[in-house]
């Protein structure tokens, strides 16, 4: 009887889910192949080293990374010798000096990546009034992640469907929610060549940055990957013990 | 080596002699708590919320110390938490998944409360306490929702404090008061860190009261019966074996979730910072507070809906009376029995709802759970109760019952 009740009320609600979101168009993010995915998942330094050239030679002259210092780029395998290297590339501002000036010195291994412009108000203008998000935290900012970050980068038409007239300044894209976005397309084939020799076509540079990408939002996710086999483990042999006293101890006593 | 034995076990009589504090925690919750033997696993959530309020204190203790509450620092300062402070990620997603398992397992102790009828004679107070114990929980991960700062945490903080704007002469004041000025801003976030850092603590106290208040009766039971003597058995080693044997089996989802799919009962539009510009496409609480929402949402006025959202908690404080069915356990009240699973098949729909724009169906569907959820409170609960036809009894808990005809 209680299933009954429960399996109608639950179909009820159930039931009644498409045709509620029927009014808000449902947008399929196909799904990819991460290897960051899974109990075990890391990421594949030599791609997220690839996605870091594309934000570099790319992503960088509009979207910051705020939250991404040189010295993190380490874990990415490259060496203290050379991060200290790219920072130096950069210039970053300091001070004040003793006469109470600001100054611009090269940046070092503890700054974090400068960001493209000074302040919003200077990213609009630059942006016909849009403000490139910060990139740090953007695969866990959205619905549907990684996913929709790569699928967003690739999901460009270059005429929209029939009906649809777009704002002037916007473009259309298949998974934006709305479909009119600011950023124009920017992943194409052969948009770069990788150091490493790897494919360059929009697809594989597409992969790449949103696998750099979730690297910078999620960059101890490694670390939680390995503790948690751990933990399980360790927690599984408890149970397993904690079981086992417990039926020890209850054939004590009729029950 | 014997005598060395003997001069501890005299110190430590000398000091029970005057302070007992070990025989206070085996009065408790050890050798000298009678428990009926009869108890399922449904008796574990009790010492299960007792674990995760102490997981949510002590991860709570080190956040604080690296958390810092100001409207432009606060992100950020969560930020480096979970990239620059040792351990920072595992803290903050036990943390954050925390407030969530804290809920599931008080959501069933709740349940089970109502399904064994532990809220009757003689534990009244007993039940009061515990719903005390689950709105000052609601109240606390509310505001500590809004601490790290993102769209969702000030979007939140708005509409929530909103709400209390329209209680009738004191509501302006009580908005005020929360805002700490004329908005949503700095001295809300303010206050809310204070708060936050101090209720559970007072939950901490009144689980004490919780656990004094089931001292004076003992635990209810599956069967609902009063316990000869006979038929207890020791807290310990009982049930704190098989408690442990629960906390394992427990913490193996808690952890699955925490280590795997950290952000998974989170909202994503709160990896954005706060702006007070952009409004998010839906301004949604956290899962364990959607059936509430969904209750607000569903009346068109907006006094009676704050009212019937918190109505919806303050009716448990009359349930021992409105039930007026003396027989504690659903298992000997066919009728009772289907009306609870009914009760909780609308609060998970009402906690779709929620999640849902009110509009359309999911809009009748809320407006039909909340009418079902007082119409169950106060027109069945008591109306079942007299004219129900309970099943017999068993006359101790070691005496077969009759076998429920399903």
């Amino acid at each position: 009887m209680r299933k009954v009740l429960f399996g109608a009320v639950a179909a009820l609600a159930f039931a009644a889910a498409p045709a509620v979101m029927g009014a808000e168009e449902e947008i399929h993010l196909p799904k990819q192949e991460w290897s960051f995915n899974g109990v075990l998942g890391k990421f594949d330094k030599q791609q997220v080293q690839r996605g870091f050239q594309v934000y570099k030679e790319v992503c960088s002259a509009c979207h910051s990374v705020q939250y991404l210092a040189f010295r993190n780029l380490q874990d990415l395998g490259y060496s203290e010798a050379q991060v200290k290297t790219l920072a130096a590339t950069y210039e970053v501002q300091d001070g004040p000096d003793e006469n109470g000036d600001m100054f611009k010195r090269k940046a070092k291994a503890s700054d974090h990546i400068p960001k493209p412009f000074a302040n919003d108000q200077a990213a609009r203008a630059a942006n016909g009034g849009s403000l490139p998000p910060d990139l740090s935290l953007m695969t866990k900012a959205r619905e549907g992640g990684p996913d929709y970050v790569y699928n967003l980068l690739l999901g460009y038409e270059e005429n929209p469907p029939a009906g649809v007239t777009l704002m002037p300044g916007m473009n259309y894209n298949k998974y934006f929610p709305g479909h009119q976005i600011a950023m124009a397309k920017q992943i194409q084939d052969g948009l770069l060549e990788f150091a490493d020799g790897s494919p360059n076509d929009a697809a594989h540079i597409a992969k790449d940055v949103t696998a750099f990408l979730h690297w910078v939002a999620e960059p101890k996710l490694e670390a939680r990957h390995d503790t948690g086999v751990r933990v399980i483990l360790y927690t599984l042999l408890f149970t397993i013990l904690a079981y086992i006293a417990k039926r020890q101890i209850w054939s004590r006593i009729e029950h | 080596m014997s005598t060395e034995k003997t001069r501890l076990q005299r110190i430590f009589e000398w000091h029970e002699a005057r302070l007992p504090l070990v025989s206070f925690v085996d009065h408790a919750v050890g050798t000298k708590y009678p428990a009926p033997k009869n108890l399922n696993y449904f008796w574990n959530f009790g010492f299960l919320a007792g674990f995760m309020l102490m997981t949510m204190i002590m991860t709570g203790l080190f956040l604080a110390m690296n958390y810092t509450a100001n409207v432009n620092m606060a992100f950020d300062s969560v930020e480096r938490i979970m990239r620059d402070v040792n351990f920072g990620w595992l803290i903050r997603y036990m943390h954050f998944n925390g407030a969530s398992f804290f809920f599931i397992v008080v959501y069933i102790h709740v349940f089970r409360g109502l399904y064994y009828g532990s809220y009757k004679s003689p534990r009244e107070v007993l039940w009061w306490i515990g719903v005390i114990i689950m709105i000052v929980m609601m109240a606390t991960a509310f505001m500590g929702y809004v601490l790290p700062w993102g769209q969702m945490s000030f979007w939140g903080a708005t509409v929530i404090t909103n709400l209390f704007s329209v209680i009738p002469v004191v509501g302006k004041m009580i908005t005020t008061l929360l805002w700490g000025g004329f908005s949503v801003d700095n001295p809300l976030l303010n206050r809310f860190f204070a708060l936050h850092f101090l209720l559970p603590f007072v939950i901490l106290g009144l689980v004490f009261l919780h656990i004094w208040a089931l001292h004076i009766p003992g635990s209810n039971n599956p069967l609902g019966i009063d316990v000869a003597p006979g038929d207890k058995i020791p807290f310990h080693p009982y049930y704190t074996a098989k408690d442990a044997f629960g906390l394992g089996v427990f913490l193996l989802a808690y952890f699955t979730m925490v280590f795997w799919f950290p952000n998974a009962l989170g909202d994503p539009v709160n990896y954005v910072k706060a702006n007070p510009l952009v409004t998010p496409a839906s301004i949604v609480p956290e899962w364990y507070l959607l059936p509430f929402y969904a209750m607000v949402r569903s009346i068109p006025n907006a006094v009676i809906g704050v009212a019937a959202m918190f109505g919806s908690l303050l009716v448990l404080f009359a349930v021992p009376w409105l039930d007026t069915s003396r027989i504690r356990s659903a298992t000997f009240r066919p009728i009772y029995k289907i009306l609870f699973w009914v009760l909780l098949a609308n609060m998970v729909m009402l906690g779709w709802c929620g999640a849902q724009h009110p509009e359309g169906l999911p809009l009748v569907l809320s407006r039909i759970g909340t009418f079902w959820y007082f119409f169950h409170m106060f027109i069945l609960l008591p109306v079942v109760g007299w004219i129900e036809t309970p099943k017999p009894l068993p006359a101790s808990i070691n005496t077969p019952a009759l076998k429920p005809a399903e």
